[in-house]
């Protein structure tokens, strides 16, 4: 019998959830900030998703209704990426320039 | 690209989004840890385009797309002040969720595009997992923008409830479940639109009854909730990438709101069902007898700590609202020139969210090492000579430890009134959001000053 894909989809999803659970427990409050701006930068991975959405539209309009919307998110989700990973940049920084003052 | 290689590729950056969380495990490594997300998300996106192997016209536009959000992210993240994190946090919450809204949308639109079927005739898993997915986003979008307008001050912080208010949240709740279930039977399009129209208004709904106090706990959920967003697109794109982040940011959230709820002492569910709690304080309130308070002033202030062998600063929300942490940390720095022993002392729910205090204090070149957690720290008070309690005031309530009748009752706080003597910088008696009277005040190893956070500090250095 074989197993459905989504069962192992499943899978790494039950997982992962164990893996956050673990390391987000093991980050150090002081550090929760820059977590929440990083766990919101990644999140938006979900640009992958607006990426197929706005290219593999087979129509000979590069904007049809469905590939519209994948170009919306991919801005939406560039916002969130760029703006996310550098404002974690830039507040880990504050905490780096310390060290040295010592 | 084949199919399995590219799957590989998602693994790949799966792996290194767990990198970069492992990496806030501490200042040093967190910096390397932020580089594996950009790797990760680089990678993620590249494999994407080649697998997809477009490169008509509509790519120029993908990298034009990218480039506007790009910059103005990157605009954004260099500009914004520190002080404002909470929001931004909040805005981009929204983007989240509005991005998965619109992804489900365009796969419910053209889902040859995704291998899911053809219009009209959906898998009917996937149909479940973009219903879910466009419905959780949903929800985040409106209640990241309602706390967002909260955390501004646009709207007003104060707990929007009215009759009924639950059972309306139910009978919306139950709805959703409904259309999905009718969209899988009959795959009409305009149950999809329903549930993405409803799933808007139960955002706004469940975040307007929940007061400005509770913030630290809304955004943390709203995190969680952008998360399971994600991995909900995930199942439905069957990408392994966005499947392993959504879960890590699902219980990243879910675990920042359990700490937020246990640093203010309420249950998850007090907190989102909202209004309740707040209500209930504002009764207690009412038989305030005069109390005699000893006032003090910068030169009594500056004397004490210059005597003191040691000094546990307290910063709350109130020294971030009056822009003091530059002040006070010039304070600190005089202090130590006299030979006192500085420390801070930071409780969970000090900031608007999760860790703000510590950023703020960051960015005024506090360093890390001097800044420590309530468990870290309580035990120090009691051997302190000096508290110097700046924009903090319910954090510091000796009630919570010994009034079984307040509502803050079980919080746990700092042993502020342990220290020999603590500086209470305050600009009058009114008390907190928590809306009770703080006891210490009337102690009589409390002096209270009376002034704005930064003029206080700056006053007390010009006497040190």
């Amino acid at each position: 019998m074989e197993i459905d894909p989504f069962v192992f989809r499943l899978s790494i999803f039950i997982l992962s959830i164990f893996i956050g659970y673990y390391v987000v427990w093991s980050v150090t409050p002081s550090l929760h900030t820059p977590l929440m701006s990083v766990t919101n930068a990644i999140s938006s991975v979900i640009i992958v998703g607006a990426i197929i959405a706005a290219l593999a539209s087979d129509t000979e309009k590069i904007f049809d209704t469905a590939s519209i919307y994948g170009y919306l998110a991919i801005i939406l989700a560039a916002i969130n990426i760029f703006g996310g990973f550098l404002v974690t940049q830039r507040m880990l920084a504050m905490y780096k320039k310390k060290k040295k003052d010592k | 690209m084949s199919a399995n290689l590219l799957a590989i590729f998602y693994l790949i950056s799966g792996v290194l989004f767990i990198l970069a969380l492992r990496g806030l495990s501490s200042p040093e490594t967190s910096r390397q840890g932020n580089l594996y997300g950009i790797i990760g998300m680089a990678i993620a996106i590249g494999v994407t385009i080649l697998s997809v192997g477009n490169f008509s016209t509509g790519f120029i536009f993908l990298l034009v797309f990218l480039l506007i959000g790009g910059s103005i992210g990157a605009f954004i993240a260099f500009k914004i002040p520190m002080t404002a994190m909470p929001e931004l946090v909040a805005g981009f919450h929204s983007l989240v969720g509005l991005a998965a809204v619109f992804v489900a949308i365009s796969a419910f639109l053209n889902p040859i595009a995704f291998n899911l079927g053809t219009p009209g005739d959906i898998k009917i898993a996937s149909l479940i997992e973009m219903s879910l997915g466009a419905s959780i986003g949903a929800i985040t979008f409106t209640g990241s923008i309602i706390a967002f307008l909260k955390l501004r001050g646009i709207m007003s912080g104060s707990p929007i409830t009215f009759v009924g208010q639950h059972y309306l949240n139910l009978a919306l709740g139950l709805a959703l479940v409904g259309l999905i279930v009718y969209l899988c039977r009959t795959q009409i399009d305009t149950f999809f639109w329903t549930i993405i129209v409803i799933s808007f208004l139960v955002g706004v709904l469940l975040i307007i009854p929940i007061g400005g106090a509770d913030m630290p706990v809304v955004i943390s959920m709203l995190n969680s909730y952008s998360g399971w967003a994600a991995a909900g697109i995930g199942f439905t794109l069957e990408n392994t990438a966005l499947i392993i982040t959504g879960a890590l940011v699902g219980s990243s959230g879910a675990i920042l709101s359990y700490i937020m709820c246990k640093g203010m002492n309420r249950s998850f569910f007090n907190v989102i069902l909202g209004g309740w709690g707040a209500t209930d304080d504002k009764t207690k309130n009412t038989s305030k007898e005069q109390k005699p308070v000893k006032n003090g002033n910068a030169d009594d202030a500056a004397f004490l700590m210059k005597n003191a062998s040691s000094v546990i600063i307290v910063p709350g929300y109130g020294m971030a609202v009056a822009q003091a942490q530059h002040a006070l940390r010039e304070m600190v720095d005089a202090l130590k020139k006299n030979g006192v022993k500085v420390t801070y002392a930071i409780h969970p729910v000090a900031g608007r969210m999760p860790g703000h205090m510590n950023v703020l204090l960051a960015e005024a070149n506090v360093p890390y090492d001097e800044v420590f957690e309530l468990e870290e720290i309580n035990n120090d008070f009691a051997n302190c000579d000096v508290a110097y309690v700046i924009g903090a005031n319910d954090v510091t309530n000796p009630v919570a430890k010994t009034d079984p009748q307040s509502p803050i009752y079980g919080m746990p706080i700092l042993d502020v009134e342990k220290s020999k003597s603590v500086l209470f910088v305050k600009r009058s008696l009114s008390p907190g959001y928590a809306g009770i009277d703080n006891d210490l005040f009337y102690r009589d190893n409390t002096l209270m000053l009376f002034a704005d956070a930064k003029k206080m500090t700056e006053d007390i250095i010009k006497n040190l």
